[in-house]
C-alpha cells in the first residue's frame, strides 16, 4: 500500500480489507448457497407433513372442542403428492393434445406476464405518487387518506366495475380482460411502493440535505442525487410487497373476471372438477405457486441489485 | 474586541474573505418560544486566515456558521463573502462545507463522493475524475478511490469529506466540529493534516469547535462566544505562526493561549452562573 504516511489509518484500512476477502467472503458464499439447499428441503418437509397427516388424519375431517378444524384426508380433499405429479404428465381433458404440464405452464406464463406488467406499472405509479406527495405537502394530506381507503375496497368488487368501464360489448370483452386484470394488479401493487417511497424520501438525514443546500442544488436535483438513493432501503422492501401484491391482484381478478388464459382461470375451472379429478386442481395450484416464486425471486434480485453497494449491515 | 478585529483587518490590503456586518438571528420571532440566537455579530475574516469559533453550547456558533453559508437567513444585518452577498456566494459554490458527520453518500464510492460538487457544477466526467484523484492525493488517500465510505475508518471518512469540500477549489472552507466524533489521536492527526492542506491551498477557514486546544492549535484567531443572547465576547490572537507541528502542542506560548481562551470561557460561565443564582434567589426557575 502506497499511503503509508497515514500510518494508523492505512493499517486500519488494510484490516478492513482483509476481513472482506477472508472470513466475511466465505460467510457470504455460504449464505448464498444455503437458500438453494433450503428450498428443496422445505418442499420435502411440506410433502412429508402432507402425506403424514393424510395417513393418520380422519378421512371425513374431525372436530376439536366442537369446531370443525381437522381437514378431510380422503382422496378428494387431499390427493397423494405422487398423484398430483403424475397428473402433470397426462392430458388436460380426455383426448386433449397437450399434457396438463404444458397447459399449466402456458397459463402461468400468461399470468406471469400480466403480473410483471402490473408490478412494473404499479411500482412506477407508486414512486411517482410518492415524489409528488414529497414535493407538495398539500398533496400528501389530500391524497394519503384516499390511498389508504382505496386499499380497503375488495378487488372482487372492482373487477366487474372495471370491466363495465372498459368493454363496450361481449366480443371486445375477451380481448380486454387481461388489461383489466393488469389494472387490478396495479391497483394493489402501487400502494406499498407509494407509502414506502414517501417514507424513504422523508427520512433523508439533515447533514447531507444541508450539504446539498450548500451547493445551491434545487429540489429536483436533491431528489435525484440524494433523496432517491437514500430512500432505496425503504423502496426495496416495498417492491417485495408490490411483487406479491401484483401476483395476488392478477390471479384473483383473473378468477373473478374469467380471463381465458390465466392460471387463475385454471384454478377456477379445475376446482369445479375437483370431485372427479382431485389432483387436477393441485396442478394449477402448483402453477400459481411457481408463478409467485419466480416473481419473488425476481424481486429479490432487483432488491440485491439496488442494494449492491450498501454497507453489509444495511442489506 | 471590535478594535482587535479592525486592527488586524487593516494589516491586509485585499478584500476580506468574510464580512459579518451587525448580524442578528432570532428564531421563532414573536412567539412564546422565541430564541435570540445571535445579537449584533461583527466579524471580518481575511483571506487565508484560520478562525476558530468556540463557546458553550447554545452560544450560536453553529448558527453563525450557517448564516455565513447562507443556509440560514439573518434576521437583521448582512453577510458578505469575497464581496458577494452570501446568497450569491452559495449559488456560485464559493465555499466548501464539512460537518461533524462526514455526510458521505453511502451509495457512492469515495471518488464519486468527492465528485459530487463538481457534478452539480456540470463538470464533465474526465475532469471530475482527475480532480477527485488530485484531492485524494491531497488528503493522502490515493488508494481508496474505489472504496465505499463504509469500508473506511471514521478519520478516513472525514478526510474524504474534506476532500469533497475542497474539490471545486473554494477559497473558503466552513467546518462545523468536523473532528468532534473522532478519537483524540486521530483528531490531533487530522488537525495537523488540515493545517497542512490549508497552508498548501491558501484556503480561508471558519472552524466551529468545542475543544479549546483544537481551537488554539488551528487558528490564527480564536473567537470566543457566549450564549443568551449569542454574541462575541473575546477574540484571542493566537500568533503561533504558520508552521505548527506536534511540538507546538507542547510549547509555552500554546499553553498561554489555551489558558487565555479557557479564562475567557470561564468568565462566560461565571456570568451565566451568577445570573442563574440571581434568578433563583428571586424565585424564578432557571431552565
Amino acid at each position: 500500500m502506497k499511503g503509508q504516511v497515514v500510518k494508523g489509518q492505512v493499517v486500519k484500512g488494510q484490516v478492513l480489507k482483509g476481513q472482506m476477502t477472508g472470513a466475511a467472503a466465505a460467510r457470504t458464499r455460504r449464505r448464498s448457497i444455503r437458500p438453494l439447499l433450503m428450498f428443496p428441503l422445505a418442499f420435502v418437509i411440506v410433502a412429508i407433513l402432507w402425506e403424514g397427516y393424510k395417513s393418520v388424519g380422519p378421512p371425513n375431517g374431525g372436530r376439536v372442542l366442537g369446531m370443525r378444524v381437522l381437514a378431510r384426508t380422503d382422496e378428494r380433499a387431499m390427493p397423494h403428492i405422487w398423484d398430483m405429479l403424475v397428473r402433470f404428465g397426462r392430458s388436460e381433458v380426455r383426448g386433449g393434445q397437450d399434457t396438463i404440464f404444458v397447459v399449466v405452464i402456458r397459463a402461468s406464463w400468461y399470468s406471469f406476464r400480466c403480473a410483471l406488467a402490473a408490478f412494473a406499472f404499479g411500482s412506477a405509479l407508486g414512486v411517482a405518487l410518492a415524489v409528488l406527495m414529497a414535493r407538495f405537502k398539500v398533496l400528501e394530506r389530500a391524497l394519503m387518506p384516499y390511498l389508504v381507503i382505496s386499499q380497503t375496497v375488495p378487488i372482487i368488487v372492482l373487477a366487474p366495475l372495471i370491466m363495465a368501464l372498459m368493454a363496450y360489448n361481449s366480443r371486445e370483452l375477451a380481448s380486454t380482460t387481461w388489461l383489466a386484470a393488469v389494472l387490478l394488479g396495479v391497483f394493489l401493487a402501487f400502494f406499498p411502493v407509494a407509502v414506502g417511497t414517501l417514507r424513504g424520501l422523508q427520512a433523508t438525514d439533515a447533514a447531507p440535505l444541508e450539504l446539498m443546500d450548500s451547493y445551491a442544488a434545487g429540489w429536483w436535483k436533491t431528489l435525484w442525487k440524494l433523496r432517491f438513493p437514500s430512500a432505496v432501503p425503504y423502496i426495496a422492501p416495498a417492491l417485495r410487497l408490490a411483487g406479491a401484491a401484483s401476483v395476488v391482484g392478477v390471479t384473483v381478478s383473473e378468477i373473478s373476471l374469467g380471463v381465458k388464459f390465466g392460471v387463475g382461470r385454471l384454478i377456477l375451472s379445475y376446482g369445479q372438477e375437483a370431485t372427479s379429478d382431485p389432483p387436477k386442481l393441485f396442478t394449477a395450484v402448483f402453477g400459481a405457486a411457481a408463478l409467485g416464486l419466480i416473481m419473488a425471486g425476481l424481486v429479490v434480485s432487483l432488491d440485491r441489485l439496488l442494494m449492491r453497494h450498501r454497507p453489509p449491515e444495511a442489506v | 474586541m471590535e478594535n482587535q478585529m479592525t486592527a488586524s483587518a487593516s494589516t491586509f490590503v485585499s478584500q476580506p474573505a468574510v464580512v459579518v456586518d451587525r448580524v442578528s438571528k432570532i428564531f421563532n420571532k414573536g412567539k412564546t418560544n422565541q430564541v435570540d440566537a445571535l445579537t449584533d455579530i461583527e466579524m471580518v475574516v481575511q483571506p487565508g486566515e484560520f478562525i476558530s469559533l468556540i463557546g458553550p453550547s447554545g452560544c450560536g456558533k453553529s448558527t453563525l456558521l450557517r448564516l455565513i453559508a447562507d443556509l440560514l437567513a439573518p434576521t437583521s444585518g448582512a453577510v458578505t463573502i469575497n464581496g458577494k452577498s452570501a446568497k450569491q456566494a452559495r449559488a456560485d459554490q464559493d465555499y466548501g462545507m464539512a460537518f461533524q458527520q462526514s455526510g458521505l453518500f453511502e451509495w457512492r464510492s469515495v471518488e464519486r463522493n468527492i465528485e459530487l460538487p463538481l457534478e452539480l457544477k456540470g463538470w464533465d466526467k474526465v475532469e471530475r475524475r482527475q480532480r477527485a484523484a488530485e484531492m485524494l492525493e491531497l488528503v493522502k488517500l490515493p488508494d481508496f478511490a474505489k472504496h465505499m465510505p463504509w469500508q473506511l475508518s471514521g478519520g478516513m471518512q472525514q478526510r474524504v469529506a474534506i476532500a469533497r469540500a475542497l474539490a471545486s477549489h473554494p477559497k473558503l472552507l466552513l467546518m462545523d466540529e468536523p473532528f468532534g466524533a473522532l478519537d483524540e489521536m486521530t483528531r490531533e492527526h487530522m488537525q495537523a493534516e488540515l493545517l497542512r492542506i490549508c497552508n498548501n491551498t491558501g484556503t480561508t477557514v471558519v472552524f466551529v469547535t468545542h475543544s479549546i486546544p483544537e481551537a488554539v492549535y488551528l487558528a490564527d484567531r480564536v473567537v470566543v462566544m457566549s450564549p443568551r443572547p449569542g454574541r462575541i465576547t473575546t477574540v484571542v490572537d493566537v500568533g503561533l505562526g504558520r508552521n505548527r507541528t506536534e511540538l507546538t502542542r507542547e510549547a509555552g506560548d500554546f499553553f498561554a493561549r489555551v489558558t487565555e481562551v479557557r479564562e475567557a470561557l470561564r468568565g462566560i460561565e461565571a456570568t451565566a452562573a451568577s445570573v442563574a443564582d440571581d434568578l433563583r434567589t428571586r424565585g424564578i426557575e432557571d431552565r
